[in-house]
């Protein structure tokens, strides 16, 4: 009875994840998405994968059993990559067990509470915002005469790529009591100081700015996607345009908001970098503070309880999106939307979109420059040793990139090519690292690994590890995006000619899906390069990144000295991500 | 495929370079030293590397909060790789020699530092004296019409309301509310930290923050240590920022030590002494006195003239090692509300 009810929960529990997944596939493909010729992405996306689909309903009743790539090696090694990945996870509750009914008091204590209540509304305000700021935003750069629209659409995308603590220091720089915005307005207005940002407002404000492109990014490609005939029949069967607007447009958007909206919600709740620089005590700076002082049962009490607001986060967008069918039935005439002339409009609209991108990306960009090149503030006697710092930070992003690229190939394998539900729930199971933030992560190996495994602790293989399992979704949504349009025959044919099934996947699978696996590797590089909890957690002794570099300046408050490192850190960020665009549109067109 | 096969063979390049690059980083003297360091890198880096120029001995160090280093080297157990460990205050050494993680130090160490800075049970030895003070930016006090308190209590009045720096993470602030404790009872404690919180105080991260923050007009006075401000000073000769000693033996003038011991754990403990005794030497007490503006705890060494003489100071009569109930602190800090903004 009672394994019945572990067994159902775990059904429900990956199922979720599997929820994320889709998601997190779909805002990488939406990532590229938006910069995609519309024709070409109507190609490449309504078209083929119908086809796909109907040709492996043909081929799934025709196959012979023995050519297809299902043999128990895979699925032991997924296996053991699923236990690695959920270990930590297990010892966390353990350790959270071991509070006993003094964990209790805790978890319902006045402070726990207020804890909880801060994440929620930060988790509500931020959603809330990045929607009134990526749907309009989404609106203006698909289905209007905006002018510049494709450059405007750039720079609101950089802001993904600005660490949120860099957004923090950043912010409070320009808007702190006597900050830069303060010196502006005192010779003017005589404003001796600003209410200080510290706390909700500065957490709330910088949250936001880089969340709201994860909202816009799966609306604008739902703006794209839709079909103008369903608007355009609407309207000759007398609809005014707010009715088409509520009745047809937005029922079609409706899950790509809810999709991007609960990606704004997950980084408003996981997010520490943002949260801790603004001092305001939701989860992750509470975590860290319990793990800092003493309390490693608290720490694991508040992460797992941060795991089960995530949870219930998923659990709303799920019930909203369940059951509602959106899809129309044959595959239409594909034409564009009718472009919405602006008018007068585009005045406030331009100083919408240039006030979002100033406050999001130059302000942040412009403040690091400042600090950079200005050569302000006191000398640091710490040594930045720029040359190791590049070693160190690119070494481990690279090698995580790396072990991810290759965990993650047999558990798309067994996804794509070898579906059934233990398969499946065992592929979803390894989605976990996109339901924790990098914190309960750190925090679940670096207990387990101080007191079971010393001979890792401390040292750049656990560091990947724990890289590795917060990212390793990245790596399997990609890998199994490209994996899916790779032509099963071709695997047969080659299986068939004589080769075995190691060398079908090495010389033939692996070949045809390299865009997609490099793909996802480039996104883990760019994660790994900002990530800052996990490195500041599980890093070896003397081991210094960007990140924790950046860190540590700011907590000696040396900010200038942060201007070097976080104006590389942007310049490496936003190059990846263009590039990872450029080679998209390349290989797409 | 050409291009993919060019790829693949960069990132496994990059992937043996990492391999062969990072333990070159990590160890590549003979003799490595691991400290784990309560107190600021930019405080007390110069004298390990110096030490480590002198010596030859590489000196890893992980640095973090005091209490946070005591933490995790209760986690970890017998498996620490710590040999020594560096605090801000006494009171986190004492709660680590409670918990036998701390080894006995031999005489020549003990009697080096002067007995009113060190452990009376020889586990841990002060490296260098300290005095909490309030700091405050002459220039806003004048502008503002305040009056300085005579007391640390005096801080929870109305009209210094949203204008007092603090940090509660801060293993000195901590000790200071050990001390507190001590001597006015922990019901007058814990009033006096709910009415700092409920007074809008700042709480900052650090000292050096809280410093700066006085400097920039953030806000008007901060309760800290005596020497963040010289090392401003020394930068700006110029910069608002003055100091004030609450007079009458009051709990807001602690004098406190920054500590080391030898961790019982360690596999190489006469290195480990060795650190400790460099830092207890002329060289390293110089450094104090010169670099950080601390009181050397040997005799001998002349206070920088800057400072305030100790014996100028009316602290309060407080035995150190009465002060290791850290973890007490630390929860009552937290229950205050202190870390809540």
């Amino acid at each position: 009875m009672g394994f019945i009810r572990v067994k159902k929960l775990i059904g429900i529990i990956a199922s979720l994840q599997l929820k994320i997944y889709h998601l997190n596939n779909f805002v990488i493909d939406g990532r590229m998405l938006p910069i995609m010729d519309w024709k070409v992405m109507q190609k490449s996306f309504t078209v083929p994968n119908v086809i796909i689909n109907r040709r492996r309903r043909i081929h799934r009743k025709w196959h012979l059993p023995g050519i297809r790539l299902q043999f128990s090696g895979l699925r032991l090694i997924s296996l053991v990559i699923v236990v690695l990945v959920l270990l930590p996870l297990a010892y966390l509750g353990i350790r959270a067990m071991g509070a006993g009914a003094e964990g209790l008091d805790y978890l319902t204590a006045k402070r726990t509470i207020r804890i909880m209540t801060n994440s929620l509304w930060l988790v509500i305000a931020v959603t809330v915002s990045a929607a009134a700021i990526g749907i309009p935003f989404a609106w203006l750069t698909s289905r209007t005469d905006l002018p510049l629209r494709r450059v405007w659409l750039i720079l609101g995308l950089l802001a993904m790529v600005i660490p949120s603590y860099l957004a923090a220091v950043a912010y409070l720089a320009a808007f702190g009591p006597v900050g830069i915005v303060q010196s502006w307005l005192e010779p003017l207005f005589g404003i001796k100081r600003l209410p200080d940002i510290h706390g909700f407002f500065g957490a709330w404000l910088a949250i936001t700015l880089f969340t709201y492109p994860y909202v816009m990014l799966p609306v604008r490609a739902a703006f794209l996607n839709t079909d103008p005939g369903l608007e355009e029949a609407g309207q000759s069967l007398g609809l005014n345009r707010w009715q088409v607007f509520w009745r047809i447009t937005f029922p079609q958007l409706r899950p790509a908001m809810a999709g991007g909206m609960l990606l704004a919600a997950m980084y408003a709740l996981s997010d520490f970098g943002a949260v801790a620089i603004m001092r305001y005590n939701a989860f992750t700076r509470a975590i860290y503070e319990a793990q800092r002082g003493f309390r490693a049962e608290r720490a694991a009490l508040l992460a797992l309880a941060l795991v089960v607001f995530t949870l219930l986060l998923l659990a709303i967008e799920w019930r909203s999106n369940s059951g509602k069918a959106n899809y129309r039935i044959g595959i239409g005439a594909s034409r564009k939307a009718k472009t919405v002339k602006l008018g007068i409009w585009k005045i406030p609209a331009v100083i919408f979109c240039f006030l979002i991108v100033l406050i999001s990306v130059f302000l942040p960009v412009s403040v690091m420059a400042y600090w950079t090149f200005s050569g302000i503030g006191q000398a640091s006697p710490i040594d930045l040793n720029m040359p190791q710092l590049v070693v160190n930070t690119t070494s481990v992003s690279a090698l995580t990139a790396f072990v991810a690229a290759i965990v993650a190939m047999p558990l798309a394998l067994l996804a794509v090519r070898n579906k059934s539900r233990f398969n499946n729930t065992l592929v979803s199971l390894a989605y976990t690292g996109n339901v924790l933030p990098g914190i309960v992560i750190a925090l679940a190996l670096v207990y387990f690994a101080a007191r079971y495994t010393t001979s890792i602790y401390q040292t750049v293989p656990l560091l990947i590890l724990g890289y590795a399992t917060r990212f390793l979704p990245f790596s399997i949504g990609a890998t199994r995006s490209a994996l899916t349009q790779v032509n099963p025959k071709l695997e047969e044919v080659a299986h068939s000619l004589g080769l075995s099934r190691w060398q079908v996947i090495w010389r033939v699978t692996i070949p045809l899906a390299k865009t997609g696996i490099l793909g996802g590797a480039a996104l883990i590089f760019l994660g790994v390069m900002k990530e800052l909890p996990t490195t500041l957690i599980l890093r070896p002794i003397g081991f210094e990144t960007f990140s924790t570099r950046i860190w540590s300046f700011y907590n000696e408050a040396f900010l200038p000295q942060i201007g070097l490192p976080g104006f590389m850190l942007m310049g490496v960020s936003a190059l990846g991500l263009i590039l990872i665009l450029w080679h998209d549109k390349q290989t797409t067109s | 495929m050409h291009r993919f096969r060019t790829v693949i063979s960069h990132l496994v390049v990059l992937f043996l370079l990492a391999i062969v690059l990072i333990p070159i980083s990590a160890q590549e003297g003979t003799e490595v030293l691991t400290v784990y360091s309560g107190r600021s890198e930019s405080l007390i880096a110069p004298i390990l590397e110096q030490f480590s120029a002198a010596t030859g001995v590489q000196v890893q160090v992980l640095y973090g909060d005091t209490a946070a280093i005591a933490s995790q080297i209760l986690e970890e157990g017998d498996n620490t790789p710590a040999d020594v460990v560096i605090t801000q205050d006494g009171g986190a050494l004492g709660a680590l020699a409670q918990a036998g993680a701390l080894d006995i130090l031999p005489n020549d160490i003990m009697e080096r530092s002067l007995p009113a800075f060190s452990s009376p049970d020889n586990v841990w030895v002060g490296i260098s004296g300290r005095a909490r003070v309030l700091v405050y930016n002459p220039e806003q006090v004048a502008a503002l019409g305040l009056e300085l308190p005579t007391s640390i209590l005096d801080l929870t009045d109305s009209q210094y309301s949203g204008l007092v720096g603090w940090s509660p993470t801060n293993a000195s602030f901590q000790s200071n509310v050990t001390a507190m404790r001590v001597l006015l009872g922990d019901d007058a404690t814990m009033a006096w930290l709910e009415g700092m919180v409920d007074n809008d105080s700042a709480a900052y991260n650090g000292n050096t923050a809280l410093n700066q923050a006085v400097i920039n007009g953030e806000i008007v006075m901060g309760i800290t240590n005596h020497y963040y401000m010289f090392r401003f000073l020394a930068d700006n000769p110029d910069a608002p920022i003055a100091q004030h000693f609450f007079p009458a033996s009051d709990a807001g003038s602690l004098i406190n030590v920054a500590g080391a011991g030898v961790l019982a754990a360690s596999e190489q403990p006469g290195l480990a002494q060795r650190l400790i005794l460099y830092l207890l030497s002329t060289e390293g007490q110089q450094y104090f006195a010169d670099s950080t503006y601390e009181y050397p705890v040997i005799e001998g060494i002349a206070v920088n003239e800057r400072l305030t003489p100790l014996s100028e100071i009316q602290a309060p009569n407080i035995d150190l090692s009465n002060l290791a109930d850290l973890q007490g602190s630390i929860d009552m800090i937290e229950d205050s509300g202190a870390l809540d903004n």
